[in-house]
């Protein structure tokens, strides 16, 4: 039997059918068509498939799609508002914060959920955050100094 | 504090422009290899042998076949049989009966995950419910998974066709030893006879994996007149498409392979795994068939590098000049032939420059997954070993770990034991550049230690094939088929904007598929932007000249009367006659009047790849409760001939330096008593995170490689040598103890902490 889900993603309400064992990351991506978030690993090591669920940040392959019921989903596709990329968007450009740029999404998705919480992090609390998002290109060095720059032109430092 | 050693020379390469596929890549819209999907897809699934080693007496699908929605299965009843022989496939020998066999098991299943059978169906639940209903009748055979334990002659082996190669006479019994290579110089004997110090160690190290962060993923469609299309994530799709082609007994035409962007690689997405299962599954039920690996399968059925057992003997005088250096390394290759053992034999003392020399190596099977190429592949290795030695001998002379390494360097001239003589070359300028650098020079808090290791690789060329095309309103098309996995569209765009004096944004690069550019060998060997850049050169020439071509028509004088200065196209001097000078855009535009479009194509085999040496400087911190290790500083210090896009060549560097802190600290392939993976998941396989490290700064060193126009060299592999050994230097340092295997985990750093075991 398939579910009828409700939801608002990206600030559109769109409604889905999906079986009860279906994950979140598995209904974005097959049955919205939206692949940004990628799958890595299926068991919430690799953080490549991060969304935010009422603005809480999750590995979309950890939650069912029968739970998003009526909530409020943000994945990459929302981040850049028209023409405008956003600043972590930039910076990440910028900084060459991307290799291969299978991670980036989810990176993206986790470290804008950071500055909404904490605008004007560490280092350290920065690369605590992220620990949960695996990179296999960079090292880490230019997505850290990436995320550090873009907290400090959204901060207007 | 991201430092470059020299300026740019030129007017867009050495700068850092955004790279042309970025925007797609930071909004989620770039297509990997899972991300493409196509009306009327199937889902193929692959049955993995739960045994290590064992014999297949009999497969029945046949319930399996009989469940709904279940369009086909293949076993390797559906593949011919391949020869056993090595034949060219690019730069690589290629046996097709190993590759077919790793593809899908045949008489036995030789480690747990290899495929015995695949699914198509409707569904991903209908097929995984199939897999089940497959009924495999197993022999189980006895198994080895340790190198030395598989060379021993009482070892189970894994393939009864092997007689080892390389010894006389050969021997009359088959072993898993298949190959022993050896690379002699001078006479080691006189040479240890000459030094005032010998050390002799022994090394062991485990297998690592690539550990790119998107699984094997494609998509094959099979037409009924025997076309086929397949989306792939590859290094290479002409490779792919070679390897497909052979399995399945097709015209090479009939397939076009399109790569997808692709994930990360690192050598391990040079083979095939996916895709030919996946066209046979399309063959049977002429509907698409899209595969994907999960996590498991990646780690279990894809490709490692290999584990080793590395013993080093080197000798020195008082003074520091190294007289003799011998190694012998074991190398496991999985389950068919073909480690990296040979290039690890080159690479281990290459960094020196040394009268007497002598590696042997052994390619030794086991029951583990065949290994892939892994960044440098059989490089780092060796050189862990070599240059952890080289670390002991500084430290019992008494000498500066630099200035041992100054002493021994190679140089232009210095004739390598593997054979060549380099040529300008940059160990000594990396040397230098950390001995001056404020890492090397800077503080060290307590439970600290620094440790230094240098590193080779050699880098290829091959063959390579760039079309660029003139648009009719100057703008230029590069289409290039060496996939772009860490910026090479950027570097590529910016050398022909430096050549053809446009700006860099009006140059766009796409990779392009098998079907519409010439051939490609695979994006690896750090030859990308090497290869790809001199054919985009060529290719840009090429354009230029035609155009001066096409302002000599227009302006009715010889083509040797017309030369290309600054960009412009103009009357080679007053004798030529007075014409108002032409860009290429005003050529564009006229092009249609002039004798059609303006198509440049370099289609050559590089020749001419420069090696890069490297230095990396590390920090280690030491619990002493614990024994973890944590990297608190490091550096990485490589010539890049010249740095096209600096910032990616850092990238690269850090990059390298990540995996290789990786190797040295956490990860390791770790197998049960009955040959089972027992870490197959990012959870236990540890591969390191944002908080495990800190900044990796770099210093680019550019010693220009005379043989390219911009004087490229390949810089991606050389970065991930360097670490394991630094890594264990700083370790040392750090906890008073010297180790000698690898990784070096807590619980091992601890055991030798409190036995004090040291050299």
């Amino acid at each position: 039997m398939k579910h009828h889900v409700t939801t608002t993603v990206n600030g559109d309400e769109v409604e889905f059918l999906c079986s009860t064992e279906q994950t979140l990351l598995d209904c974005l991506r097959d049955e919205l068509d939206l692949t940004g978030a990628k799958e890595g690993c299926g068991s919430g090591d690799c953080g490549a498939c991060s969304v935010l669920v009422d603005g809480r940040l999750v590995c979309s392959c950890l939650v069912l799609g029968v739970e998003v019921s009526g909530k409020k989903i943000e994945t990459i596709e929302g981040m850049a508002k028209g023409d405008e990329l956003h600043p972590l968007q930039r910076k990440f450009l910028e900084h060459a914060a991307l290799q291969c740029g299978i991670c980036t999404p989810g990176v993206l998705v986790a470290a804008k959920s950071l500055l909404e919480k904490n605008p004007d992090p560490t280092e350290t609390e920065v690369r605590y955050w992220l620990a949960g998002n695996l990179c296999r290109c960079t090292g880490y060095d230019k997505i850290i100094r990436a995320v550090m720059d873009a907290a400090a032109e959204m901060r207007g430092a | 504090m991201q430092e470059r050693v020299k300026g740019p020379q030129f007017d867009i390469v050495g700068t850092r422009p955004v790279r042309p596929d970025g925007a797609d890549k930071v909004t989620g819209r770039a297509k990997y290899g899972a991300d493409h999907r196509v009306a009327g897809q199937l889902v193929g699934k692959v049955l993995r042998s739960p045994y290590a080693h064992a014999r297949i007496r009999s497969i029945d699908v046949s319930a399996a076949a009989k469940l709904p929605g279940v369009k086909a299965i293949i076993t390797s009843a559906d593949f011919q049989e391949q020869p056993s022989e090595f034949v060219p496939a690019g730069e690589m020998l290629v046996n097709y009966r190993d590759v077919l066999r790793n593809v899908m098991a045949r008489e036995k299943v030789l480690f747990e995950g290899h495929p015995v059978a695949a699914v198509a169906a409707t569904s991903e639940s209908i097929a995984r419910a199939a897999l089940k209903l497959i009924k495999v009748d197993y022999e189980v055979l006895p198994h080895v998974i340790d190198v030395v334990e598989a060379m021993k002659p009482d070892a189970p082996v894994v393939d009864e066709t092997i007689i080892t190669a390389g010894v006389t006479p050969p021997p009359t019994k088959p072993s898993n030893v298949a190959k022993r290579v050896e690379f002699v110089l001078g006479d080691i004997e006189k040479g240890f006879k000459e030094a005032d110090l010998v050390i002799e160690r022994e090394f062991n190290t485990q297998p690592v994996h690539q550990g790119y962060i998107e699984p094997h993923a494609c998509i094959a469609t099979v037409s009924e007149d025997g076309t086929a299309e397949l989306w792939t994530t590859t290094q290479g799709h002409w490779v792919a498409r070679a390897h497909c082609a052979r399995l399945l007994g097709w015209d090479i035409t009939k397939l076009r392979v399109t790569s997808s962007e692709i994930g990360g690689g690192f050598g391990g997405k040079t083979v095939v795994y996916l895709e030919p299962v996946a066209l046979a599954l399309s063959a049977k039920t002429h509907r698409p068939v899209k595969m994907v690996m999960s996590r498991e399968e990646v780690f279990k059925a894809s490709g490692p590098t290999s584990g080793a057992n590395v013993w080093v003997k080197m000798g020195v005088k008082k003074d520091g000049t190294i007289t003799a250096g011998e190694a012998v390394l074991k190398y496991q290759a999985g389950c068919f032939q073909g480690s990296p053992v040979q290039p690890g034999c080159m690479c281990a003392f290459a960094p020196y420059d040394l009268a007497n020399v002598k590696v042997v190596g052994f390619d030794v099977l086991s029951n583990r997954p065949k290994v892939a190429a892994y960044r440098a592949p059989g490089g780092p290795i060796s050189e862990y070993a070599v240059e952890s030695v080289v670390d002991e001998i500084a430290e019992k002379l008494g000498m500066c770990p630099i200035e041992l390494r100054l002493k021994n360097a190679a140089k232009e001239g210095t004739k390598a034991a593997y054979g060549p003589k380099f040529g300008p070359i940059g160990m000594v300028e990396c040397l230098e550049a950390a001995k001056s650098s404020p890492h090397w020079n800077g503080p060290l808090g307590k439970n600290q230690g620094r440790g230094i290791a240098a590193g080779f690789w050699f880098n290829i060329g091959g063959e390579t094939t760039v079309n660029l095309q003139l648009n009719e309103d100057g703008t230029v098309t590069l289409m290039a088929g060496t996939p772009d996995i860490g910026g090479l569209r950027a570097s590529l765009a910016m050398m022909a904007a430096e050549e053809l004096k446009i700006p860099y944004e009006k140059v766009r690069p796409i990779i392009g598929d098998t079907a519409t550019l010439g051939y490609n060998f695979v994006t690896g060997g750090s030859r990308s932007t090497f290869s790809s850049g001199l054919a985009t050169v060529e290719a840009a020439r090429s354009i230029i000249k035609q155009a001066c071509g096409r302002a000599a028509k227009l302006w009715e004088i010889p083509e040797d009367a017309v030369t290309w200065e600054d960009g412009e196209i103009r009357p080679a001097g007053d004798n030529a006659g007075k014409f108002k000078a032409m860009k290429l855009a005003d050529i564009a535009k006229v092009a249609g009047k002039t004798g059609g479009a303006l198509v440049g194509v370099g289609a050559i085999s590089a020749q001419g790849a420069a090696p890069s040496f490297g230095v990396h400087i590390a920090d280690t911190e030491v619990d002493p409760d614990t024994g973890k290790l944590t990297v608190t500083r490091y550096t990485v210090i490589q010539d890049a001939g010249i740095a096209i896009h600096p910032s990616y060549v850092e990238g690269q560097f850090q990059g390298g330096a990540a995996q290789g802190i990786g190797w040295a600290l956490n990860e390791e392939y770790i197998y049960d008593d009955k040959g089972r993976l027992q870490n197959a998941g990012f959870l236990d396989y540890r591969i390191p995170v944002a908080s495990d490290l800190p900044m990796i700064e770099t210093i680019i060193v550019e010693v220009p490689n005379p043989r390219h126009p911009y004087g490229v060299r390949g810089i991606g592999e050389t970065a991930i040598v360097p670490p394991m050994a630094a890594v264990n230097a700083s370790a040392r340092r750090a906890t008073g103890v010297r180790m000698f295997e690898l990784p070096l985990s807590p619980p091992k750093v601890l055991k030798a902490m409190k036995g004090g075991k040291s050299a």
